[in-house]
């Protein structure tokens, strides 16, 4: 209704690289954006700046900033630096994984319930809603801790827990995609369904499922730093942002950057990715749903 | 709620032929959905301890035991019968509320569970209580006032705060009131077992803040957007048409209807938060269910793990439930069958 009124504002943007350019535009995407660079950066690089080994003792247990530890010691008298320059990687990596794991299952379950309709897709459709009813944090939980905590249990865990809701959000938009008319073209045409999925439904899909792996990626961050936080993550010695914040909270008083440091970079990758999905939900009608928990 | 929205008109219809069925039905579908998943989920915690490495009977009696005592131990605690004879006893003793008897303190579970479960719903309810009319108010206030400073500064910081996890926001709180900015609270919950939570309000307040914040700035946006789509609707534009006082039209037409999201979000707020309560427990030492889990999954403590685990699933199905019969109870389109 409102483009109509304003054809200049809606159309200009859409002519160069369509709604992510529309999202470009909004100052929360940018400082997203830069948030999110900078912490990847950091983890990526970090170990090669790092100025100690991850197992060097640099001075006394909770010792403040002192020379050559800009950031104190932790609790065992290891440089806060190298923790946090090494920390990330791990959190990273398996909150990635697992994001585009689960996005990409959910994404090809509720593409193929969408256009099969009928009694495939109330089959698919029913067993991820006894998936969505299950008290996923509780189990993870009850896995992990059990089964001694291997990465790929975790990468795995938590890309089952966010396939049923990345299916139905992917359904409800294949299903209206479905009755338009370039789709009944091909498929007039006699294309296979494979390849209506992949050239006429997904382009569509694209800006939403970007909210939605930026929201997962966020919601992931937080399942698996809590999860080293409970020390069902990373094994010490390595070296792990949720780790490190329970190993040194007992000397918070004393030296904080311990805490203080592992937590700055979870919570602006976090952050981060959050106003990613925000600024790029903007561009889609009716969407709010960065403020959201999994 | 996706469940029903799916269900648009044309696409399925022959889904809406029967006057006064689909919101039965659904609400049918939802518990024997609910009554499925509890029972998949004892099968998955039954068979995730049990497989466990460690012998139970050899946790009892200790490394020192002779392999003839831990085999008549394990004998007379039924473990050398097979897997499903096993299942089937423990689930017909919890259906009779014995969970058993903990390996660590020899003590019958409900025993622990009973306080434990006391304390986390004290926990709980105590955050319901205060981010409910929180979200209400700050939500009534950020939509009439829409898009001005103070909504856009609520926006920001709610995008942040629903970001972080949990339990760094608990100890930014300890970070803040209980050690280096203003150390005017107990940074660990040390409540006396057995005692009244609401007795050590210092104590809870720090817990409970977090799982405010946790929750807030979820529950605050709903009730925003739906509010600023009651006071576009015809009806609000007729009621201020023919003179009503803008304080009426708030208290009468729009905080009603903003209501019915927040009481289905409430809900399933409720069961997130069970899950959340582990974390936030752990940070603050809380002596609830979540902490009872932790230190016994520290302790191998099998049929405590079991018991908390089962506890806490069914909790998390049972505010679903709930969430979905208020959907059902508040949604007149449902209510009386998908008639227009």
């Amino acid at each position: 209704m409102s483009a109509t009124l304003q054809p200049v504002a809606t159309v200009a943007p859409r002519r160069f690289g369509g709604p992510l350019a529309g999202a470009w535009s909004h100052p929360v995407t940018r400082v997203g954006a830069v948030l999110t660079l900078a912490v990847l950066v950091l983890s990526l690089v970090g170990p090669a700046l790092a100025p100690h080994a991850t197992t060097d003792f640099v001075g006394p247990p909770f010792s403040p900033p002192i020379e050559g530890a800009p950031l104190g010691t932790d609790y065992l008298g290891r440089d806060v630096l190298t923790g946090v320059l090494n920390g990330g990687r791990s959190l990273l990596w398996m909150a990635f994984a697992s994001t585009a794991l689960g996005v990409g299952a959910g994404v090809l379950l509720g593409m193929v319930a969408g256009y099969a309709r009928g009694l495939l897709d109330d089959v698919i459709m029913r067993c991820l809603d006894v998936l969505y009813a299950f008290p996923y944090i509780v189990l993870v939980l009850l896995f992990v801790s059990l089964l001694g905590s291997p990465a790929w249990l975790i990468v795995l865990l938590v890309a089952i827990g966010w396939v049923p809701g990345v299916a139905r959000t992917t359904r409800g938009i294949t299903l209206e995609v479905c009755t338009r008319e370039f789709v009944e073209a091909a498929e007039v045409l006699g294309t296979p369904r494979r390849t209506i999925l992949r050239r006429e439904v997904l382009p569509n899909l694209t800006t939403p499922l970007l909210v939605e792996f930026a929201l997962r990626l966020t919601w992931a961050v937080g399942v698996i730093a809590g999860l080293s936080f409970l020390g069902y993550g990373v094994q010490p010695p390595a070296s792990d942002w949720g780790l490190m914040i329970n190993e040194n909270r007992n000397g918070l008083a004393v030296n904080p950057w311990g805490v203080l440091a592992p937590i700055g970079c979870i919570a602006a990758f976090a952050i981060g990715t959050n106003l990613l999905a925000d600024g790029i939900g903007r561009t889609l009608a009716g969407t709010d749903r960065a403020v959201g928990r999994p | 709620m996706s469940a029903i929205t799916a269900q648009e008109p044309g696409l399925a219809p022959a889904r809406r032929a029967r006057p006064g069925g689909l919101g039965l039905r659904w609400i049918a579908w939802r518990l024997v959905l609910g009554v499925l998943v509890v029972l998949a989920a004892s099968v998955i915690i039954f068979l995730a301890t049990t497989a466990l490495p460690t012998n139970p009977a050899q946790a009892i009696l200790g490394k020192q035991a002779t392999p003839d005592a831990v085999a008549r131990l394990t004998a007379s605690l039924g473990l050398d019968r097979p897997i499903a004879d096993q299942y089937l006893s423990w689930l017909g003793g919890v259906l009779q509320g014995d969970f058993g008897t903990s390996l660590a303190s020899r003590r019958p579970v409900a025993e622990q569970l009973g306080p434990a479960l006391e304390n986390s719903l004290v926990l709980l309810l105590l955050t319901a209580l205060i981010a409910i009319p929180a979200s209400v108010l700050l939500g009534a206030v950020t939509a009439l006032r829409r898009d001005g400073f103070f909504d856009r500064a609520t926006l920001l910081v709610s995008l942040g705060l629903t970001a972080v996890p949990e339990f760094v926001i608990g100890m930014l709180l300890v970070i803040l009131f209980a050690t280096l900015v203003f150390p005017v609270l107990p940074a660990v919950a040390l409540i006396p077992a057995g005692a009244n939570p609401l007795g050590y309000p210092r104590e809870l307040a720090l817990p409970v803040l977090t799982l405010v914040l946790a929750v807030v700035p979820y529950l605050y946006r709903l009730v925003r957007n739906t509010m600023i789509d009651v006071l576009d609707s015809e009806y609000v534009t007729m009621a201020r048409l023919k003179g009503m006082p803008a304080r009426i039209v708030l208290l009468r037409h729009a905080l009603p209807n903003a209501m019915i999201p927040v009481t289905q979000a409430s809900a399933v707020i409720l069961s997130y938060l069970l899950g959340g309560i582990v974390v936030v427990e752990y940070v603050f030492r809380y002596p609830g269910l979540g902490t009872l889990l932790t230190e016994a999954i520290g302790n191998r403590d099998i049929p405590v793990i079991q018991a908390t685990a089962l506890v806490l699933a069914t909790g998390v199905v049972l505010f679903n439930l709930a969430a979905d019969v208020l959907t059902v109870a508040l949604t007149p389109k449902l209510r009386t069958g998908g008639r227009r």
